[in-house]
């Protein structure tokens, strides 16, 4: 029997899984257009209206007043303010327990360790909400009161901050570690040769070495505090204006695109037009920060 | 023989020479576990805190009747009935899209891809998907399912919604599973005969399965948790009623429009309803008449008609082409209307619901992590 080697067989049910599974990975793709298309021609109906300059300069977003006003910063402060608070508290909790983690915890500790603050990650938003509104806020009042003497409103971006800190310590802490574990052995065992303690070893010689990996992490979990939106709706208070004190309330970017939805919102108005130029501020923030964590990220694993 | 000892002493080290400041430095080395541990406590200790919280808030309102009793504008009254029928049914369409989409992704990344700018613009895409914050994705609904392809504020939208949500972790996942299984399993397969697919479903497909099912349980538990999306696409409605019923189950009929906590827009307004069945009619305060088939009767907003689902009712509503298009309500939407709210009894039920979400994510997230535990002990390459 002879058999031609040379003709390639045609196997229909192959190619219609190759291409079946080859749909499931453009959609990919598919869906990244839809976000862009969608958000950027909605906010370009909302830009013919409003001129892009004042969107950028104006200091008030008050676009449900008689004569509204739609300037970004009252948002972006908004934004900014609360995610400043998260890093403040995630950025040294997360390090000190990813080195700690790393250099220290014993492979038992770590084990244990990492899986349980993984769990943080995985709470609910809407739960850690409530957490901030009913068990951080009250806690801070009564420490403002009784060392500042100053009243805390009940909406603060401070409370909201701090708890988005602590949701995303797990994330800080454990792509910090994978990026200090990765430093090759033999630059601890060089440093430790030369008497340098585990400390010192640690700080000057694991740590700048994997330092594009932990600022990679430090600009990821940013972007989490910048998308997150259920923690500042429920805590942060609704009203959006300049914000200069993490002790005032005020709107970011993700709560006024909630607020609105939560109303009624009219299909096609300016109003509705208003959430999708928010979302595009906030989009092209989110996007900046993963490109960067990204390229980070791919710096420290081809380092070594 | 002493001849050792004769002539220059050789130079002898002082073994217990110690360079100044180390003891110092050995203080600040211990130290610093101090340090690490207080920070590992913290973020422990948050997660007790939040806990205590919630029982201390909630626990008392978890009763069965918690747990079968629909949203109400008397807050002792409140459950979570429709929120976590909701749930399950949003999740059974997530879980219906995002699984095949996810793995059949994963495994032509690493299995088929080939090295060509399609390629790495798929993973681009990937990568920044899973960066996309969530509330996004709700534009995205709005903007395409709601508004272009009219899928309504349904179950549908939000299942769709949030699978896409999900879609970046199922593939990441897939990805890494496939790709810890060895080569020679594939090319063992393909020298016996079998196709590329055949190699692909039978060897590689049941080894990476656990890391598979790792990822899926993870994207799975952060949908449940989900709220920002479903709040865009309208999800923050008062929904009295169950998408899906049994016969012999109250079946719920809202009078005329009223508001996220079922207080009627307009207080004044009224409506002419026909009643189809026996049952009763709870007035907006609380009290019920009795109504029979075949009256009408003119009945103000806000009332609720209450009568028996029959068999006929009951199996209709099953079928998925009846619930996918039915409002609805989950479980962080019925949070988050309840901790927007000013009285303390709400506030409670808040607590009671966070304490079921998030009894079911930590279980959801506890047993991926146990997984991929045994994973990585059972399998040794």
């Amino acid at each position: 029997m002879e058999r031609d080697f040379t003709k390639k067989r045609l196997r229909p049910f192959e190619q219609a899984m190759e291409g079946l599974l080859f749909i499931a990975a453009v959609l990919a793709i598919a869906i990244v257009a839809g976000i862009l298309y969608v958000v950027i021609s909605e906010a370009a109906k909302f830009f013919i209206q409003v001129s892009p300059l004042e969107f950028v300069t104006s200091t008030q977003w008050t676009p449900l007043f008689d004569s509204p006003s739609y300037g970004i910063a009252p948002l972006l402060t908004g934004t900014f303010m609360s995610t400043l608070v998260a890093l403040a508290v995630a950025v040294p909790l997360g390090l000190l327990v990813a080195v700690y983690l790393s250099e220290f915890a014993s492979p038992r500790a770590r084990e244990t360790i990492k899986p349980t603050l993984e769990l943080l990650a995985g709470v609910p938003t809407v739960v850690y909400g409530y957490f901030a509104l009913l068990f951080i806020t009250p806690l801070l009042q009564g420490f403002f009161r009784n060392t500042f003497g100053i009243e805390l409103p009940g909406f603060n971006l401070l409370s909201a901050g701090i708890v988005m800190g602590l949701m995303i310590i797990p994330y800080i802490a454990s792509l910090s570690e994978d990026a200090m574990r990765a430093v090759p052995r033999a630059m601890r065992e060089g440093s430790f040769a030369m008497g340098a303690t585990r400390l010192e070893t640690s700080f000057r010689v694991v740590f700048p070495a994997a330092v594009s990996g932990i600022v990679g992490a430090v600009i990821l979990g940013m972007s989490r505090a910048v998308g997150e939106t259920m923690i500042v709706v429920i805590a942060g208070g609704q009203l959006p204006q300049i914000v200069t004190s993490p002790t005032q309330q005020g709107a970011t970017v993700t709560a006024f695109i909630a607020q609105v939805a939560l109303g009624d919102i009219p299909f096609g108005t300016l109003e509705y037009q208003s959430i999708f130029a928010a979302g595009l501020a906030l989009l092209l923030l989110t996007l900046v920060f993963n490109f960067i964590a990204f390229a980070l990220q791919r710096r420290f694993r081809e380092a070594y | 023989m002493t001849a050792i000892t004769e002539g220059a002493a050789p130079p002898v080290r002082d073994i217990t020479f110690r360079p100044p400041g180390l003891a110092a430095r050995k203080f600040k080395d211990r130290a610093f576990i101090f340090w690490g541990v207080l920070a590992t406590l913290i973020g422990l200790g948050t997660l007790v805190a939040l806990v205590y919280d919630l029982v201390s808030d909630g626990a008392h309102r978890l009763s069965w009747s918690f747990f079968f009793s629909f949203p109400s504008s008397d807050p002792l009254e409140a459950g979570i009935y429709s929120a976590w029928v909701g749930s399950i049914l949003v999740i059974l369409t997530t879980a219906f899209f995002a699984i095949p989409i996810g793995v059949f992704a994963g495994l032509y990344l690493e299995e088929y891809a080939p090295k060509n700018a399609t390629t790495s613009a798929i993973e681009i895409a990937v990568n920044n998907l899973a960066g996309v914050p969530s509330i996004i994705y709700g534009l995205l609904a709005v903007g395409l399912f709601v508004q272009v392809l009219a899928l309504g504020q349904s179950i549908l939208t939000a299942g769709i919604t949030l699978s896409l949500l999900i879609l970046p972790v199922v593939i990441v996942a897939t990805r890494e599973a496939v790709r810890s299984v060895p080569l020679e399993m594939r090319q063992g397969a393909l020298a016996v005969g079998a196709t590329k697919w055949q190699a692909t479903q039978h060897h590689v497909l049941p080894y990476a399965l656990p890391g598979i099912v790792t990822g899926v349980i993870i994207g799975i538990s952060r949908a449940i948790g989900e709220t920002a999306p479903l709040i865009l696409i309208g999800g923050l409605t008062f929904v009295a009623f169950l998408p899906v019923t049994l016969p012999g189950d109250a079946k719920f009929t809202v009078v005329g429009a009223v508001d996220e906590y079922g207080a009627p827009v307009t207080p004044d307004a009224t409506e002419t309803v026909r009643i189809t069945a026996d049952g009763v009619v709870v007035m907006p305060d609380f009290s019920e008449v009795p109504v029979t088939s075949g009256q009408t009767l003119d009945l103000p907003h806000g009332a609720t008609v209450q009568s028996v689902a029959s068999f006929g009712d009951a199996a209709q509503s099953w079928l998925p082409t009846h619930w996918l298009g039915s409002e609805f309500t989950v479980m962080p939407i019925q949070m988050f209307n309840w901790t927007s709210r000013p009285q303390a009894e709400f506030l409670e039920a808040a607590a009671a619901a966070g304490l079921v979400l998030l009894a079911i994510t930590l279980l959801l997230n506890g047993s991926a992590i146990w997984l991929r535990y045994r994973l990585r002990k059972a399998i040794k390459w």
